[in-house]
């Protein structure tokens, strides 16, 4: 349950990178399982090319790279809160960093498809 | 007195009865302005249930003592008014988060104490009391840090709040660590290393995750966590000149 007590931008931020990283640890072996039958030859890489243009095979794609520059973006988050001296701007930071990683997110959305 | 049921505004409040297994009962309190979430608890402990166990002391917002859930977040409910938290005429009033329940909203805060040992939380000075005091600069920075933590009324809040210190029992949690940190920045320590070794051990400054619940809840304004970071640093660059 969401207990009142954690309704804050810095509670909902560390939900987002623990499921985008567990998403992620989920997510990247079938990633690299995908890549690497490419290398296996020609025919098989062009069989897969022809399979990434798929739209649900697209979708997934990007589902992982919005899920890494989110994970990304949180992570530099914490990093930025423990290692920089604190401010409390910081707190804005936060949101824009996450807005940037879905901007990414768009961006590469748009670039493939 | 004005007592007449049928015009005046009543309170729908729930509050914990008995320890763990205890459970939620309802009383109806008569609102009244300027109401604090103390008062309602003090109005039921007088007039609907007089064995009903809560703490409190100073009423003011300095003693610490009278720390609960208030639908569901933890608070000093000395200085929290009804008008500002409660929602539709409705409050839930339980016993702090994250501690043992005694009785009714009464916590065993041994644990909470006994971490502020664990973290080195007793000051050792370096002079006697019959040495002049040591001069300490106001401006010195890491003054100002130590300035910035010292306020903290050992009201349990931000330990109710923390998801950390639920998960893992041997977690210092975000006031203990806060003492630490004034200690460890304040110039009249004589074993400043010894706070850092007590708060780098398993359960210290490092298992926090920066989740900033602590910051969120403290009633005055206190940044546990910008302090925990401040330890996870103090403690890195201390093991990388070999004094841990
Ligand atoms: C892209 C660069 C990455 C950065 C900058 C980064 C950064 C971080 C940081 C700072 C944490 C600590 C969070 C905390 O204290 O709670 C963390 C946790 C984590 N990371 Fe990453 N990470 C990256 C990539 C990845 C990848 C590729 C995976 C998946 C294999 C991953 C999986 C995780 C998981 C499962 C956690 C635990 C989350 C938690 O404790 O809440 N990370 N990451
Ligand atoms: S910042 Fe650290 S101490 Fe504060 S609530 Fe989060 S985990 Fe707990
Ligand atoms: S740091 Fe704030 S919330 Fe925590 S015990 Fe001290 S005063 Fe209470
Ligand atoms: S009664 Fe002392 S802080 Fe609330």
């Amino acid at each position: 349950m969401i207990r009142a007590s954690r309704n804050h931008p810095g509670w909902w931020a560390a939900l987002g990178h623990r499921l985008s990283g567990l998403a992620l640890a989920l997510f990247l072996p079938a990633h690299f399982l995908v890549l690497g039958l490419a290398l296996e030859g020609d025919a098989a890489l062009d069989g897969m090319l022809a399979w990434t243009d798929r739209p649900l095979v697209k979708l997934a794609e990007w589902g992982l790279v919005m899920l890494l520059t989110l994970h990304l973006g949180f992570g530099l988050r914490v990093l930025a809160l423990e290692f920089l001296p604190w401010r409390d701007p910081l707190k804005v930071l936060i949101s824009l960093g996450a807005g940037a990683s879905v901007l990414a997110g768009l961006l590469f959305w748009i670039m493939v498809s | 007195m004005q007592d007449t049921a049928e015009t005046e505004e009543m309170l729908e409040v729930e509050i914990w009865r008995g320890a763990e297994d205890g459970a939620l009962r309802t009383y109806r309190v008569p609102r009244r302005e300027s109401q604090t979430v103390l008062d309602v608890v003090t109005w039921v402990q007088r007039n609907a249930e007089p064995a009903l166990a809560y703490r409190f002391a100073c009423r003011v917002g300095m003693c610490g003592s009278c720390a609960m859930q208030v639908n569901g977040k933890p608070r000093w409910t000395c200085r929290t008014h009804v008008a500002k938290v409660a929602e539709g005429g409705k409050l839930r009033i339980e016993p702090l988060a994250n501690l043992p329940k005694i009785k009714d909203l009464a916590t065993d805060m041994a644990p909470f104490f006994e971490k502020w040992a664990e973290a080195r939380g007793r000051h050792e000075p370096t002079r006697t009391r019959h040495e002049p005091m040591a001069p300490v600069s106001p401006e010195n920075p890491a003054r100002a840090a130590a300035n910035a933590g010292i306020e903290c009324i050992n009201c349990a809040v931000c330990y109710a709040a923390c998801d950390v210190v639920g998960w893992d029992g041997s977690y210092l949690g975000p006031a203990a660590l806060n003492r630490a940190w004034t200690l460890a920045n304040d110039e009249r320590d004589a074993d400043r290393c010894g706070v850092l070794r007590a708060v780098s051990q398993s359960g210290g400054c490092h298992t926090c995750h920066s989740h900033g619940s602590c910051v969120e809840h403290c009633p005055v304004g206190i940044n546990p966590t910008a302090g925990i970071a401040g330890l996870k640093r103090m403690t890195l660059a201390a093991l990388m000149r070999g004094e841990l």
